[in-house]
Order: C-alpha cells, then structure tokens, then sequence
C-alpha cells in the first residue's frame, strides 16, 4: 500500500508506535495482556456477559453506578501505584553515577501518568463514587436527578481512563508533569502523541465530571425527603453539594485552557506561545483557577465522610453541626481566592503575592474550626475505635502536619525557597493521602456493609491500615527534609551521595504502603469468603444516625418503600429513639427510571473520537463525532424512560426483609 | 411541594409518607439546565479573559481596526437579536397550544440563526483570505476563538431546533416538548447575551483601542 493512503487510513500510527524496545512496557503489556484474556476468558466461560450488561453497564441505578465507580478507583490505584514504586526505586537506585533502570524519555512518563492517574481517575472516581452510592440514600430519594446521565458520566470517566491506559501500550503518554504547561507541552516541544493523550484523556472525563455536577447539586436542591431542610442535611450531603458546585464551577475552566491548547497544537493559534504575542503564563494562571478548586472537590467530601464516621463511632450528635457547614461553604468560597500560590515565583510583585498568601493561610482556619469540632464530638463520647474511625484518627493527625506545612507554603519568601522542591510534594501528598485517600478508605469500610450486607474483615482492615500509616509517614517525611535542604522535583538522577539514605528510607515506606494495598485487597477477598460470618441483616450495623442506614443492607432497587420524613439532623437516631415501627403492609407501585445502553455506546464513541484525534485519524474522529450526534439526537426519540415497579414486587421485598429481621432477634 | 411533617393526629410522629407521591417527570430540568447554562457562561468567561490578555497583542499584524466592518456586525447582531424575538412568539404560541404558529416561528427563528452564521462564515472567510488567519497573532487566535465558540453554539442550537421541529411535528406539544422547548429558549437568549458581550468588548471596543 502507499504511504498515503496508509496515512489515511492509520494517521500517524504505525508499528514503531508500539513501544517493542522497551523491556519494562512490553512485560507489563504481557501480564496486563494474559490477565486481561484471563477476565474476559472467564466471563465468557461463565456466560456472565448478558448479566453485566443487563444489570451493571446499563443500570441508571445511583448505587450500582457507585460500586462501578469505586471498582475504577481502585483498579487504577493499581496503576497510579506501581508507577509511585517505579519513582521510588528509581530515585533510590540512581545515585554515585548509576543512571537506575529508567530511561529519562520513559522516567518522564512515568511521574507525568502517576499525578495524572492518581487525582483523575483514583481519587475523582472514589470520591464520585461514594457520593454517588451515599447521597441519593442520605437524603431519602429514589435516585438521582437525572439517571441516564449519571450512567453516561460514569462511563465517560471509563473512556478517559481507557486513553491513559492506551497511552502505555500504544505510543505513550505525556512528558510534561501533570498539568502540561506550555511552552513544553506545545507542539514544538512535544511534537509526539503524549500530550494528546492527556488532552483527550482529560477532555472526555471532564465531561463526565461536569456533568455528574450538575446531577448532584440538583438531586440535593431538588430529592430531598419531606422535613430534611437545608440544614438538617447530613453534613456529608453537605459537602457533597459543595464539592458539586464547585465541580461545576470549575471543570469548565480546564475544558477551556486544555480546548486552547489542542488549539494551539492542531490549529497552530498562539495561546500559549512564546512568539505572536501568546503568553505560556495565562495557561498557568487558568489551569490553577481549575486547579485549586479541584484539591477541595477532592477533600470536602472526605470531610463529609469523617465527620459522619466521627459521630456514629461516638454515638454522639456532631458537634457544632452549624459551624461545620459554614465551614464548608467558607471554604468553597476561598478556594477561589488562592489559585496563585501555585506559583508564587512567578513574579506578579509583593502585593499580589501578598494577597494570595494571605487567603490561602484563611483557609486553614475554618478547616481549623472542623479539626476541632471532629474533637469536640468525641469529647466525652463512647468511642468505638473500628476501621473507619481508626482512619479518621489517623487523618487527624496526619492532615495536621500537612495543613501546617501548607501554611508555612503559603508564605510568599519561604515558598521562593520551597517551590517546586520534594518539600511541596510531601506536602501535597501528605494532604491528598492523609486527607483524601483516608477518607475514602473510612468510606469504603463504613459504607461496605450497606452496599453489600456484610462487614470488612477487621484483620486485614488492620494490617492494610498500619501499613498504609506507616508506609506514609516513611515516604514521605524523609522527602519533607530533602525538600528543605533543596532538593528538586521530578529528577531522575542525583550526585551528592549523602541524599541517598533519605531516598532509601522513601522507598522503604513506598513498599510498605504496597503492602497496605496488597492487604485491601485480601481484605476484599477474604470478607467475600467469610460473608456469612460477617452478614448483617439488620442494615444498621454500627449503630449510625442517617437515614441510608433505615433501609436495608444492600438496599432495594427503589431504596425506600415509603419516602422517610425527617425530623432531625440524625433522621434514622431520631426514628429510633421515638420507637419508629418498620411499616408492613400498604406497599404501592414505585415508579422507577428504565435502563438505556445509550451512555455506554456515547462514551464508547466519544473515546474512539479521541483516539482518532490523538493519531490524526480523521475519518475515525469525524465518524464517531457523527455517529455521536445520530445516537444522541435518536437517543432524544425516546419517550418512555421509566417503569413502575408493580406493587407485589414491592412486597415480595419487604416481606423478605421483615423475615430476615425477625430472624435476627 | 409542601408536606405535612407534624405529628399525626394521634400524636405519633410521622416517619413515612403512606402515599406515593413521585416528582413529576422533568421535576428537576430546570435547575439543572440553568445549572449547566452557568457552566457554559463559565467557558465564555475563561474566552473573554483570554481575550482580555491576549486581545492588543497583534504581533505587527492586522489590529481591529484594519479587519473589522462594523456594518456587517450591525446586520449580523440584529440577526440573533431578531431570532430571539421570533423565539419568544414561539413559546407564546406554544403557550396557546397553537402547533402551526408554534412551528412557524421556530422556522423562521432558525433562519435568522443561519442568516447569522452564514454572515459569520463569510465574515471570517473575508478575514482569513486578506492574511489575518487565527494563527497571525494572539489576539486574532483569541478573536476567532472567542466568536467561533459562539457561532459553534449557534450551529448547535440550530440543529436542536431542527430536531425538537421534528419532534413537535410528530408528538405536538406534549408535556416533554414543552420543556425541551423551553430549555433551548433559555439556550437561545443565553446565547444572545453572550453575542452582545462579544459585540460590545470585542468589535465596538476593539474598533475604538
């Protein structure tokens, strides 16, 4: 065949794409490959590909949605995390002339893919995830706001997640460090498809993220049961809306500066040039307008979450209930304010630096106000230290030190010091790990048993929970003290061989959080062994306060039978203290939102569209962009979009559940 | 919605409500439309701050002055300016439940809209062809950036339109064509305010720097 028409048909992808001369990718290629034929393999076998499809891909159910967001959060934790070890034995080896065993071209990618895997496609899908299981739940409704988008939102993140593994296999991923700033990002600098690969990758879940946004904050404003004013909602419903708000706020700001800089590198505009009058320094200031908002969506959830666990391991009602949403919403607002900490060094003079030291050390003290209101409320309380109040206490203490460090940053002379060293990475890692990652992990064993009706093994619970503790604090403290003696990010090699202990130690504390997941992981698998022995049938396991623990565990299709009315802030502790009695008969049909594949055959194309963007095959790109419009707009022909669950399904339910309840007395 | 959550006349607190009562179907759009309206206002903001940065650097080219024709950016605001007063005799038949006005006014609201695309195409094929192409200097990068965005959002409109004619033709005004009606009315004013931003930071001000 011609080269032309090969140009036609393939773009710019041809056999030299594929990354053969690398050892350490086609090995990880053939493991993925053999696991991947594995799964597939077995699914097929076991004929479980109709079920998948009929009750998990095209499910609009706001739980299911969850467990699948939760699922791609911890796969690629897996991904995120060997590219962590994969720095941290580099970083260890490579000292006394030795150049370790990555090569700069693949080291790049590495810790490119590893910020961009992590805050992405870990840490947004396990904290979308939770909402997405606990809120509907938490303020008595039967789903969402709009279903189908929920389903198309989770399956876009999917389409992102896909293109950055893509990326590992097929060509390669960007070299530019997480945010991609221009002038390296640009064509001229990155003339390869890495950079594509992050924009479309980032592009298409973005979607996704918006979108679920919008969902959330009108599912809150809109689905709340009878009696739950604004300020009787849980305070994780709390966050959740400002998270929501904020998600909406800001990922447009990143649609836009990531759209300007395809522009720049397709069309050949001049953005972010150095030439034509472009300014390389706008992008910096719009990324981190997206940036710095994004670093609360992460958090306040994870707020949410704690305050929630700190209550109900208490058995107590939370402390300042009215602080902690001002709090909240003080916090939302300032993230506004402080974008340009990021880059204190950047020159905009003393004044304007000033005034974005100052707003960003406000933030640290309604996050203060919450610290102290989580201690208040275990003041004098019964405490039961289970695995999710062991995490939240290890996040107190944790996210402390981070918080103090992230004062000292925000100090405009000692950040022209600290700038872009390992100093402002320990702290971002000891904030996002201690604050974030614990959180969902406090998440994860509280809400387990409502979504699957049995507990986590405390075993394993606590062994991945001390090693991930201490894993933490012995990679990451040895990086604080390299920080402060100068030592900057993102090197692949180093000279002075009194650094390397520290590093030695990092990576010491790197395989121990490994083994912290490895033990998550049996976690799972032996609670799923042990499920009898760790059943609950009362759908209230801990004890808690909320109303998503008033039905049972994992709860029906329709959530609720009769829509609760609350009237309090802890609906389901106040329903049991006044002798709330399960009602038994009276059951109605419950009208209910029908499945569509719709979502997975739009995101689908979606991420074929990117692909063809990324290698410049445009037949392919400009085929899936149609067939998009055409599936959409047919999408649009459908009227009858929901169902209603027959009233003797509804009892056959609930009759189920009353057997089981009276069993368990 | 207002529910009842006293005690009971029994005095036991209520819990639960016995009847059903689900939201109507489209219960949230609304909010949720205005929601993502106010994303999409977002997007406009970030293109008119880049406009504002980057807007003077003509890098020794063409300035606003040299390219723009105030005239044919008169016709072109009075197109979209007029679509949305056609579009609101839309929704006022639609109110009276009067399908062949209600479609007659959507058409023409769609011909303004082309009329104003098709000006724009031929306003930035003028452009292009006398050398003050996006890729020129930064601000003509942040021009046709900023205006394409908009006539991007246009296009979109258009083919909505066309789309919910079908609709209407084929279902009449039921319930959920209403409110699709009504969401692409927002969509549609929106857009106008956003073009009299674009007409009066870019061509007006941009014609007097």
């Amino acid at each position: 065949m011609s080269p032309d028409l090969l140009k036609l048909i393939f773009g710019r992808l041809g056999l030299e794409s594929l990354p053969l001369h690398e050892p350490i990718v086609v090995g990880t290629f053939v493991v993925v490959a053999l696991g991947g034929a594995a799964l597939l393999g077995g699914l097929t076998y076991f004929r479980l590909w109709g079920y998948l499809w009929r009750e998990w891909f095209t499910t609009v159910d706001h739980k299911r949605i969850g467990i699948m967001y939760m699922i791609l959060g911890i796969v690629m934790l897996l991904r995120g995390f060997a590219d962590a070890l994969m720095m941290r034995g580099q970083q260890m080896l490579a000292f006394g002339g030795s150049e370790g065993y990555l090569n700069a071209h693949h080291y790049d990618q590495v810790f490119t893919a590893h910020g961009v895997i992590m805050i992405f496609f870990v840490a947004m899908p396990l904290v979308t995830g939770l909402m997405n299981y606990v809120v509907p739940l938490q303020i008595g409704a039967r789903d969402v706001s709009f279903p189908f988008l929920n389903n198309f939102s989770f399956w876009m993140t999917v389409g992102g997640a896909v293109l950055v593994m893509a990326s590992l296999f097929i060509g390669e991923f960007a070299r530019t460090g997480w945010l991609a700033y221009p002038p390296l990002s640009n064509i001229g600098y990155s003339p390869d498809v890495g950079v594509d690969y992050y924009i479309w990758a980032l592009q298409v879940a973005g979607v996704g993220t918006t979108l679920s946004g919008i969902n959330l904050i009108c599912t809150i404003v809109k689905l709340r049961c009878p009696g739950m004013t604004m300020m009787k909602m849980p305070v994780f419903t709390w966050t959740s809306l400002c998270t929501n708000i904020l998600i909406v706020a800001s990922f447009p700001v990143l649609t836009v500066v990531l759209a300007l800089l395809s522009l720049d590198r397709y069309v050949g505009t001049n953005f972010f040039t150095n030439d034509f009058g472009g300014s390389p320094m706008m992008y910096v200031n719009l990324i981190w307008i997206w940036g710095h908002p994004e670093v609360y969506i992460l958090v306040l959830p994870a707020f949410g979450i704690f305050s929630e666990v700190t209550s109900t391991f208490s058995g107590k009602r939370l402390f300042g209930y009215t602080s902690m949403v001002y709090a909240t919403v003080v916090i939302t607002i300032l993230s506004y304010l402080v974008w340009l900490h990021h880059f204190f060094t950047m020159g905009s003079g003393a004044s304007v630096n000033s005034f974005f030291g100052i707003t960003t050390m406000i933030i640290s003290i309604p996050t203060g106000a919450k610290m102290f209101n989580w201690l208040f409320t275990m003041y004098r309380g019964r405490i039961r230290y289970e695995l999710p109040m062991m995490w939240t206490i290890a996040f107190m203490l944790t996210f402390v030190v981070g918080g103090m460090t992230g004062v000292l940053l925000a100090v405009p002379p000692a950040d022209f010091v600290l700038h872009n060293s390992l100093f402002l990475i320990a702290h971002f890692h000891n904030v996002i790990i201690g604050g974030v990652v614990f959180g969902a992990f406090a998440g994860i064993n509280y809400w387990f048993p409502k979504a699957f009706g049995f507990k986590l093994d405390v075993f394993w619970g606590k062994l991945s929970f001390w090693f991930w503790v201490v894993g933490f604090y012995l990679a990451f403290m040895p990086l604080y003290v390299l920080g402060l003696m100068g030592v900057t990010r993102r090197l692949r090699v180093f000279d002075d061989p009194s650094l390397q202990i520290w590093f030695v130690i990092a990576a010491i504390g790197a395989f121990l959080v490994f083994l912290g997941i490895l033990s998550m992981l049996m976690q799972f698998a032996v609670s799923l062994l042990k499920r009898e022995q760790l059943k609950d049938v009362t759908g209230d396991p801990w004890d808690a306060r909320t109303l998503e623990w008033a039905t049972s565990s994992p709860p029906p299709d329709y959530n609720f039978a009769f829509t609760p009315v609350v009237h309090d802030n802890d609906a389901w502790w106040d329903m049991k203290k006044r002798g709330y009695q399960r009602p038994l008969t009276g059951f109605k049909p419950i009208h209910m939102p029908s499945s569509t594949g719709t979502g997975v055959i739009l995101a689908g194309l979606a991420t074929a569209m990117g692909f063809g963007l990324i290698w410049y095959i445009w037949w392919l790109a400009a085929a899936s962009f149609l067939a998009m419009l055409v599936v959409g707009i047919g999408h649009t022909f459908n009227y009858h979009r929901d169902f209603d669950i027959p009233a003797e399904d509804v009892i056959r339910t609930e009759d189920a559940r009353t057997k089981l309840l009276a069993g368990a007395k | 919605m207002t529910v009842a959550v006293n005690p009971t006349q029994t005095g036991e607190p209520l819990f639960y409500l016995a009847d059903e009562h689900p939201h109507p179907e489209g219960y949230s759009t609304s909010l949720g439309f205005w929601i993502y309206l106010m994303s999409d206002c977002l997007i406009f903001a970030m293109l008119f701050a880049a406009f504002g940065v980057l807007g003077a650097n003509y890098a020794a080219g063409p300035a606003p002055k040299d390219l723009f024709d105030l005239d044919l950016v008169a016709v072109n605001t009075s197109m979209l300016l007029l679509s949305s007063i056609t579009y609101g005799f839309a929704m006022l038949a639609m109110q009276q439940n009067k399908i062949g006005q209600t479609q007659i006014w959507l058409a023409i609201t769609g011909l303004f809209g082309a009329a104003f695309i098709g000006i724009e195409l031929t306003e930035f094929a003028h452009m292009i062809h006398e050398g003050a192409t996006p890729q020129r200097s930064a601000f003509l990068s942040a021009f046709f950036t900023l205006v394409g965005t908009h006539g991007l959002h246009v296009s979109c409109g258009l083919i909505w339109l066309v789309t919910l004619m079908v609709q209407v033709g084929k279902f009449g005004l039921i319930e959920a064509n209403r409110r699709r009606l009504m969401c692409l009315s927002m969509f549609w004013h929106f857009l106008d305010v956003v073009w009299i931003g674009v007409f009066t930071f870019v061509y007006l001000l941009g014609v007097l720097r």
